[in-house]
């Protein structure tokens, strides 16, 4: 058989996940902006560190927050030979440890910039080095270093992006996430997407059943069994349902608004296919329309060798034949 | 209660599956578990998965599982975002309200497609831990130090753990790694995540698991030796790793109190752990002695499809009921770092 297809993906969010921090951790983070670590109490006396909203054993509220630190003693690590340059803090090798800073009942992990990984042992003294661009986030802290005896802790240096306005407490938080995979089409929908590259939509049906599904993930629907006979299914059907879109920039391959999207039951299928409908105005849209595949010049294995649809200039189907799509 | 017991489990692991996608692995196994079953499909009352969107990289990714089922005419349908060990006891729910008497259950996902480490990095909290991108293993490791300095135990003894796994492996035709290096061999391989090395690590998986349970004398009509559900129970602790005292487990103890561990010999007992330091943990945390035959399938060690690996471990010490090698066994299945979510199930036979 064909060897399937495989496609690299990207997820990432545009500009990171914007999120809300609530009373308590933006305390927290405000403090690491200000060059300080602060815990609070919960119902037992422990002083809780990094803070939650909440005591993590009873759920009761939480108390005072109270100044922890600078200084902290290494619960447990591990080494970390390769940085993963771009989303760890550090891009030469370090520690990943449990801190627990003086005056805590709790460990924060942290990273800890050790040199090598003979520097590292549980019970280790550390210190935090603080960055000097400082934003309101874990990160404002660059590293912990090791501390010898009788060595102190360094104070946070002045910040370095302060603008002139006057900054509130940190409401706010932005993540970067980014993923990456290779992402593999399988049998059915290799078959389909070679099927693009000539210019034609292969459907498939299961031994089971006559109805034939176009773009299908391998199986029937209905039933779960694989649609293993490949059934060749018309470039042309009915818009049963579509939507009018006014908002821009949806995607790189949107054309300019307003322009349709559409659900079409394809000649010899028994499943909906998306498409753009261009051709004509939006306001002479409506169900029932005909429509064939207009294909790119330049045929791939994928979606996209189908440019978009047009009218065929066909009558309208009957809604009794498409009705069951709805 | 009503009784409900396993009566069918069939899974899928391979390293990488390059030619299938989600769905595809899907199939087969359900075939085979719903014809290991007996119950016709359409007559199966209740069907729930669990699967990770995050290990696809596309929202609703589960959805597309269930073009696997058959979902026509209407189904009820559940799914989790989580082992589907815990879509098995969202299935064992619904069997106790008495709205059903039988459940598909099923779990699937490719590791291969991405990085699981930096995947997994994503159930940890956004505000404290996500921002460092700490990955599991490198959490793993952190557990596993607070453990050996704590537990007096050393390296030597992960490496056992490891060792065992690989060869119990040999006799599961689904292990993704197994072979007969001795903790000694395996001591000689460099450290990856120290403490850990890549043989005290699961290896990545592409696979789904499926099981079918069933209630009283559905079980007994479909199944010679149903393997009971005795006792079922899971817990959560803090997600704060540094609120936690890693080097115990007091999740998989409480559950396993719970759901009656302790209450008669265990024969068999299949741990989902997926890192080697995990599994004396858990053996501790359950009060397993040296003559209980734990992961004679390899465990996770062996195979680790993720959000299906903990449903498997119910369904490899149902299947030893089931034939007739084991009376009473203990499943286990987690989920969250470093153990912080767990689950424990307790199965018997007649």
């Amino acid at each position: 058989m064909t060897e399937t297809f495989v496609s690299h993906h990207v997820l990432e969010y545009p500009g990171g996940y914007t999120r809300s921090v609530g009373p308590v951790v933006g305390r927290f983070l405000t403090s690491l902006r200000d060059g300080k670590i602060e815990g609070v109490k919960i119902s037992d006396g422990r002083v809780l560190v990094p803070p939650t909203e909440y005591d993590p054993v009873t759920s009761d509220p939480v108390g005072d927050f109270v100044e922890v630190g600078p200084l902290g003693t290494v619960e447990t690590w591990t080494w970390v030979e390769k940085p993963r340059v771009g989303k760890q803090l550090l891009d030469k090798p370090f520690a990943f440890a449990l801190i627990r800073p003086d005056g805590a009942d709790t460990a924060w992990l942290h990273v800890v910039d050790a040199g090598s990984k003979d520097m590292m042992s549980t019970g280790m003294r550390v210190a935090p080095r603080w960055s000097a661009e400082r934003v309101g986030s874990v990160r404002d802290i660059a590293a912990w270093v090791p501390l010898s005896d009788g060595e102190e802790a360094q104070t946070a240096p002045p910040r370095t992006n302060v603008s002139d306005e006057e900054e509130g407490p940190v409401t706010g938080m932005i993540s970067p996430i980014r993923l990456e995979y290779d992402v593999t089409a399988g049998e059915a929908l290799t078959r389909f997407l070679v099927g693009m590259s000539q210019g034609k939509i292969a459907g498939g049906r299961a031994p089971s059943s006559d109805e034939v599904y176009a773009a299908s993930r391998g199986t029937d629907p209905k039933t779960g069994d694989p649609t293993s006979i490949e059934v060749d299914v018309a470039d042309r059907g009915t818009v049963t349902t579509y939507c009018v879109v006014n908002i821009p920039g949806l995607s790189d391959l949107a054309p300019p608004v307003p322009y349709v999207s559409a659900q079409i039951v394809l000649d010899g299928a028994n499943n909906m296919f998306f498409g753009l409908i261009r051709g004509l105005e939006v306001d002479e849209m409506r169900m029932g329309l005909r429509v064939k595949a207009v294909w790119a010049e330049e045929l791939k294995p994928d979606y996209r060798s189908i440019l978009h649809w047009e009218p065929s200039g066909e009558p309208d189907a009957e809604y009794d034949t498409y009705k069951e799509y709805l | 209660m009503r009784d409900v017991a396993v009566v069918s489990y069939a899974a899928s692991a391979v390293a990488k599956d390059t030619n299938r996608n989600e769905v595809e692995i899907i199939v087969p196994v359900l075939r085979e578990a719903i014809e290991g079953a007996g119950i016709p499909r359409k007559e199966i009352g209740f069907v729930c998965s669990g699967s990770l969107d995050y290990l696809f990289g596309g929202p609703f990714a589960f959805v597309a599982g269930v073009d696997a089922v058959g979902a026509w005419p209407p189904i009820r349908e559940s799914h989790v975002e989580m082992d589907a060990a815990w879509a098995l006891y969202e299935a064992w729910i619904a069997i106790q309200t008495g709205e059903v008497d039988s459940a598909l259950v099923y779990g699937f996902s490719k590791g291969s497609l991405g990085d699981v480490s930096e995947v997994m990095t994503l159930q940890t909290d956004p505000y404290y831990t996500v921002p460092l991108w700490p990955t599991m293993p490198d959490m793993a490791a952190l557990q596993a130090r607070a453990y050996l300095e704590e537990s007096g135990r050393d390296e030597r003894d992960l490496a056992e753990v490891a060792a065992r796994a690989q060869r119990n492996g040999k006799s599961n035709p689904h292990a993704v790694r197994a072979g007969d290096a001795s903790a000694d061999d395996l001591l000689k391989q460099p450290v990856t995540y120290d403490p850990l090395r890549d043989s005290d690590m699961f290896p990545v998986s592409d696979g789904a698991t499926a099981v079918v349970i069933a209630a009283d004398d559905v079980a007994r009509r479909w199944c010679k030796r149903p393997a009971w559900i005795r006792g079922i129970e899971h817990r959560i602790e803090a997600h704060g790793l540094g609120v936690r005292d890693l080097a115990s487990s007091e999740s998989t103890r409480s559950s396993g109190a719970a759901a009656g561990v302790g209450s008669g010999s265990v024969d068999v007992a299949e741990l989902h752990a997926q890192f080697s330091h995990e599994e004396l943990i858990l053996r501790d945390a359950l009060g397993l002695g040296d003559d209980v035959d734990v992961n004679p399938s390899g465990g996770a060690l062996a195979a680790n499809v993720i959000m299906a690996a903990g449903l498997s471990r119910i369904g490899e010490v149902a299947s030893r009921i089931s034939a007739g090698s084991a009376n009473r066994g203990v499943a286990h299945a987690t989920s969250g770092p470093c153990l912080q979510q767990n689950l424990v199930c307790v199965l018997e036979g007649e």
